[in-house]
């Protein structure tokens, strides 16, 4: 059996498809969260340099992660809008944005939850840190350009066009920002953890960041839901049809 | 323009910028006087101890500078939006790519250059000398076109839109962080005996980049905006 | 099972304030994305269905 996978192009096919998709998503999504922080809590162990406080990256890095993959998949569905000029692309762009800004702020806060136990200060300018801050006011300017514009279809593409630019940007910064560092011999730290980790810490960090991927994936889908009903690019079908037939009288 | 060929509609583009700034040098004029009181905001801010001048001037330089580029973007696309000659500019059969250097190097000899020149000076009052000064100056003649060329993106994003000059401000500083870093450092590694060289080198890259690269998301933005 | 008590796994070995801002912010943020979705959602059928209902060709803010 072939699944016609272009007739969920249109936003009329796709509506329903991700009205069904995302409990699915959200359930398992809290069933491996709740084991993922079981299995960091409770199965993997003190880790021997940092104490217990190095159980804040079961979820700063899973956050990071997010926010970066986020980022690209959100540039690459703006990418397909520009080119094929479809609007559902440009839909999902849009949907993408608040929730991956959501775990750029997370990924900062508890990189500096992390950092002030562990290396005594709130804020350090290495890489990693400073690449997540600019990513969030990336995250920034493509929702700010959005709500900036009124014309709809224009918003959509300047923020597509603002995003692809972003995204060429993240790994100059990276490395523009660690060249800057071993230039002032300052920051020597780095957010990375030194000692090797155990199986299970490894292991309770992958599920919770599948876990996030699978929620972001529903609250996203939840998103471009909304979206497609305020755009009125989904006629009102999706009403009982007592209502319907209630509007039809009227007129 | 009627130039059949390329280098015909760039230099007439070009040369009416330039003509168009001579009437009102005030542009010009007005990059260079911010330039001098946001550097001198800093010594009154910090105290006039010529040690810390000389750490942090590098640094407040290159930011004044960039701050005066970013604030000069609203006038690269605007005057022609408003009076029409941008939609004309798109529908020449010249690539609107190249017609873009052309124009944003033009905004950069009335905005950028005077204050490459005038960066001397201001290196002085930081207690910067000699080589670390022609560092200075090599390393804004490397950066500006590149922040002209990079700002020029956002000038066209936000072309007539309401409340557009904090907006370019957001979209465009986080583009222009790697710029900052390799201008400023070059000089700082010039100051530290280390020398610039490698700074430079990949801010002249940061420059090739932009002017290949760059003038598409532009061209691609003035097009999305004249719809 | 390594904590010995339940006020020893609050305390995290002294880091519990980093520990816990870090998975209470974390989770504040999950739901409150989810309750405004919901939020939104509501508010966008409502103005559907009042345009529908309304019969007036409103275009939606």
């Amino acid at each position: 059996m072939s699944i016609n996978w272009l007739k969920y192009s249109s936003p009329q096919a796709f509506y329903p498809l991700a009205g069904r998709l995302i409990p699915w998503f959200a359930v398992v999504a809290v069933a491996l969260m709740v084991v993922g922080l079981y299995t960091g809590f409770f199965v993997a162990p003190t880790d021997f340099q940092q104490g217990e406080a190095y159980r804040i990256i079961f979820v700063h890095v899973p956050a990071a992660w997010m926010s970066m993959f986020l980022y690209v998949v959100m540039a690459m569905w703006a990418g397909i809008g520009l080119g094929l000029k479809a609007r559902l692309s440009f839909m999902m762009a849009q949907a993408i944005a608040p929730t991956g800004a959501m775990f750029t702020f997370l990924a900062l806060l508890t990189g500096a939850m992390w950092g002030k136990p562990t290396w005594g200060a709130w804020w350090v300018w290495d890489a990693r840190l400073t690449s997540e801050l600019i990513l969030l006011f990336q995250y920034a300017g493509v929702m700010l350009l959005r709500t900036s514009i009124d014309d709809v279809r224009r918003a959509d593409r300047a923020s597509a066009v603002f995003a692809l630019v972003g995204v060429v940007n993240v790994p100059i910064i990276y490395f523009s920002v660690q060249w800057w560092n071993t230039l002032h011999q300052g920051a020597s730290v780095s957010m990375a953890t030194g000692s090797k980790m155990a199986a299970t810490m490894l292991i309770a960090m992958l599920i919770m960041t599948v876990a996030f991927w699978l929620y972001s994936i529903a609250v996203i889908l939840a998103r471009v839901r909304c979206i497609m009903v305020e755009r009125e690019s989904l006629p009102v079908w999706e009403e009982k049809p007592a209502v319907i037939q209630e509007a039809v009288e009227a007129r | 323009m009627n130039g059949s060929s390329i280098w015909e509609a760039v230099s007439g583009i070009v040369r009416r910028d330039l003509l168009l700034a001579m009437r009102r040098r005030s542009d010009a004029a007005m990059s260079v006087f911010f330039l001098v009181i946001v550097a001198s905001l800093f010594p009154l801010g910090v105290g006039p101890e010529p040690a810390v001048l000389r750490t942090i001037g590098p640094g407040v330089l290159w930011v004044a500078a960039l701050l005066a580029c970013l604030l000069s973007l609203n006038r690269v696309f605007t005057a022609d939006y408003l009076d029409g000659v941008l939609e004309q500019m798109v529908l020449i059969p010249q690539p609107l790519p190249v017609l873009v250097v052309g124009k944003v190097l033009a905004h950069w000899v009335i905005s950028g250059l005077p204050v490459v020149l005038l960066s001397p000076l201001l290196g002085l009052q930081f207690g910067l000398s000699g080589e670390s000064l022609g560092v200075l100056v090599s390393s804004l003649l490397l950066g500006t076109p590149t922040l002209s060329m990079i700002g020029a993106i956002g000038a066209a994003l936000v072309l007539g839109v309401r409340g557009s000059g904090l907006l370019v401000a957001l979209l465009v500083l986080p583009l222009y962080v790697p710029v900052l870093i390799f201008g400023a450092g070059a000089v700082t590694s010039s100051m530290a005996g280390i020398g610039g060289e490698a700074n430079l080198s990949l801010l002249g890259a940061c420059l090739v980049l932009s002017l290949f690269l760059a003038p598409w998301a532009t061209a691609a933005a003035l097009r999305i905006a004249l719809e | 099972m390594q904590w010995g008590s339940a006020s020893e796994f609050f305390a995290m070995g002294g880091y519990g304030l980093y520990v816990w801002t870090s998975f209470v912010a974390t989770a504040l943020c999950m739901v409150w994305e989810v309750l405004a979705l919901w939020r939104r959602r509501a508010a966008a059928r409502a103005e559907q269905r009042a345009a529908l209902l309304g019969g007036t060709d409103e275009t939606t803010a």
